[in-house]
């Protein structure tokens, strides 16, 4: 499967604004566009109402590791229920400032999506309506999925 | 007589039962289908408010993946969605191969195909099963579990666990299937329309069924993609969509059969789809059935494949690679992807990030019961609580997933 229909929405995104894409990633059949923070609401907002990408197939954030900078990212996997392609949206933050806008006034799902991110891994969505820990209890003490939280806890952890 | 209406007396009224009142259901209600708490504010008997409360199983598999070698992060997926655990051993392993570049043989996809489909039937029937019992048909929950029951046989005969088979491997399968698969499989199928007429008669043709579930729960077709629905809740809801056809994976696209859809968007439609996708995927296992050809299941890939232990006696090469995949594992070349399949449940997408090592640097699942269930405030607020049990039934939630 080509990529080419991919890379024509990219070229859109790009004629639209030229800011809102740094980089472009095209590996194993799956286009990556790379966006500044500061615009992923655009971005999404763009490619949601002019290029059919009406879903938010899923939503991850990922860390990859303390001596990296940007530490973290957080992937948004559009998906669109009239052409059935898949883009990749991607972000980079720094550890000290691990903020996005979030994207739940464009999808409702992104809800418990960024939830999630920001449980696992501490990433904090601006201007989302409920933004509280999902998985883990509401104590709990740190992000779990962090490369620098130990794969099993600080201390036993207890419900008491 | 004469009787004074005393109408200086103030009425009595305590202002407290007049308001609304929060409760817990959850976490060991039986309707949650594990340990789902949702925290219900109540007009009287009318949902105003839910507020689901996940997490009670969290385990933390996907930091667990990380510090797992690929092939042994097979075994966890396992446990995920605990109903249909050879649809997550699938997304998982073509992640893997999609990152590898791995091709599969021919006889491997199709048993792939074929036992996938079996997964869905059996999962169908414990979401059958529960949710009937949940309304409150009883018997059709052990007529249900007789049919799975089948089906787990013949997982277990091929893979040798009935509920966490790990069967697909990086690369192919575990091992061929054994003798006999085939014929015991097409009992399976030549006994199964005659189950499919009983629940049909006994849930689908029953009065209070229907009257429980139609018009109870409804989503409308852009709610539902808004909502991220996916697989028999948004088919219910009138979108086309199957990922086996609109993103197809293991040859899906040579196979014939029909997308269910419903336009109602209530329960009821969502338990029709699911009905009618019963028999698609019976007939997808007969067509993988005609399809089994003799030949080779696992592909040519030494370094990522484990040797067949009949070489391992009589080749060096072959017993350098098993110590070098069990002890050291394999490199997977730098890069990410992102895999979805068709679940029994809706897509299930799986996220891989390597860089380079024996080891994952990042497995995301996204689970069709997590996304699915974030939908659940928005179908039920309005309606009764009874109700409430109807809709968790109709999005078939597996706690294990979500939870991870």
């Amino acid at each position: 499967m080509g990529t080419e229909k991919l890379h024509e929405y990219v070229e859109a995104l790009k004629s639209e604004n030229e800011k809102w894409v740094s980089e472009v990633v095209d590996a194993l059949g799956e286009v990556t566009v790379i966006t500044p923070r500061e615009s992923i609401s655009e971005v999404c907002a763009y490619l949601r109402d002019k290029q059919g990408f009406d879903m938010l197939a899923d939503l991850c954030g990922c860390d990859r590791g303390p001596e990296e900078d940007p530490r973290f990212e957080v992937n948004y996997h559009l998906f669109s229920t009239e052409h059935f392609n898949r883009l990749r949206i991607k972000v980079e933050l720094s550890e000290d400032d691990p903020k996005v806008e979030s994207v739940v006034a464009l999808w409702k799902t992104a809800n418990w999506h960024e939830r999630e991110t920001y449980d696992l891994l501490g990433i904090i969505f601006e201007n989302h309506p409920d933004l509280r820990r999902i998985l883990l209890p509401s104590d709990f003490d740190g992000h779990a999925l962090r490369k620098d939280y130990p794969l099993r806890g600080y201390e036993p952890y207890s419900l008491t | 007589m004469d009787v004074a209406l005393e109408t200086d007396v103030p009425e009595v009224m305590d202002e407290s039962l007049d308001s609304q009142m929060t409760i817990s259901m959850g976490p060991q209600h039986p309707s949650t289908h594990g340990v789902l708490r949702l925290e219900l504010v109540l007009d009287g008997e009318t949902v105003v408010r839910t507020i689901p409360d996940i997490g009670y199983l969290h385990t933390g598999m996907e930091k667990l993946f990380e510090y797992k070698k690929y092939q042994q992060g097979i075994v966890i997926t396992d446990r995920m969605d605990y109903l249909n655990p050879l649809g997550n051993n699938l997304a998982y392993v073509m992640a893997a191969e999609k990152l590898l570049q791995v091709e599969i043989p021919e006889r491997g996809q199709v048993i792939r195909v074929l036992m996938c489909e079996l997964q869905r039937i059996a999962s169908h029937m414990v979401w059958l099963g529960t949710h009937a019992l949940d309304i409150g048909a009883m018997s059709v929950f052990f007529f249900c579990f007789r049919q799975r029951e089948k089906i787990l046989n013949l997982i277990e005969s091929a893979s040798g666990g009935r509920m966490t088979p790990s069967y697909f491997r990086i690369g192919g399968l575990m091992m061929d299937l054994p003798a006999g698969f085939e014929a015991r499989c097409k009992q399976f199928l030549a006994d199964f329309p005659a189950g499919m007429d009983m629940f049909e008669t006994l849930v689908s043709g029953n009065t209070i069924f229907q009257s429980r579930t139609k018009e109870v729960g409804y989503i409308s077709k852009e709610e539902a993609i808004q909502w991220g629905l996916t697989g028999p809740c948004l088919r219910g809801s009138g979108v086309e969509l199957d990922l086996r056809i609109h993103n197809p994976y293991t040859g899906y696209e040579t196979y014939d059969f029909d997308i269910p859809v419903e336009e109602g968007g209530d329960v009821w439609a969502r338990f029709r789809v699911r009905m009618r996708e019963l028999y698609e995927s019976a007939k997808i296992v007969t067509q993988a059935l005609e399809r089994l050809k003799p030949g080779p299941y696992k592909a040519d890939a030494p370094k990522v494949v484990l040797p067949d232990r009949d070489d391992m006696r009589k080749h060096m090469d072959s017993l350098i690679h098993h110590f070098l995949i069990v002890a050291e594992g394999f490199n997977v070349p730098e890069g990410e992807v992102y895999h979805a399949i068709e679940a029994s449940k809706g897509e299930l997408g799986v996220y891989m990030k390597s860089n380079g090592g024996p080891k994952p640097e990042r497995v995301h699942f996204r689970g069709p019961s997590f996304v699915n269930l974030s939908a659940l405030p928005d179908m039920v607020e309005g309606e009764l609580i009874a109700d409430v049990v109807a809709v968790i039934g109709s999005l078939d939630i597996v706690l294990g997933e979500i939870d991870r």
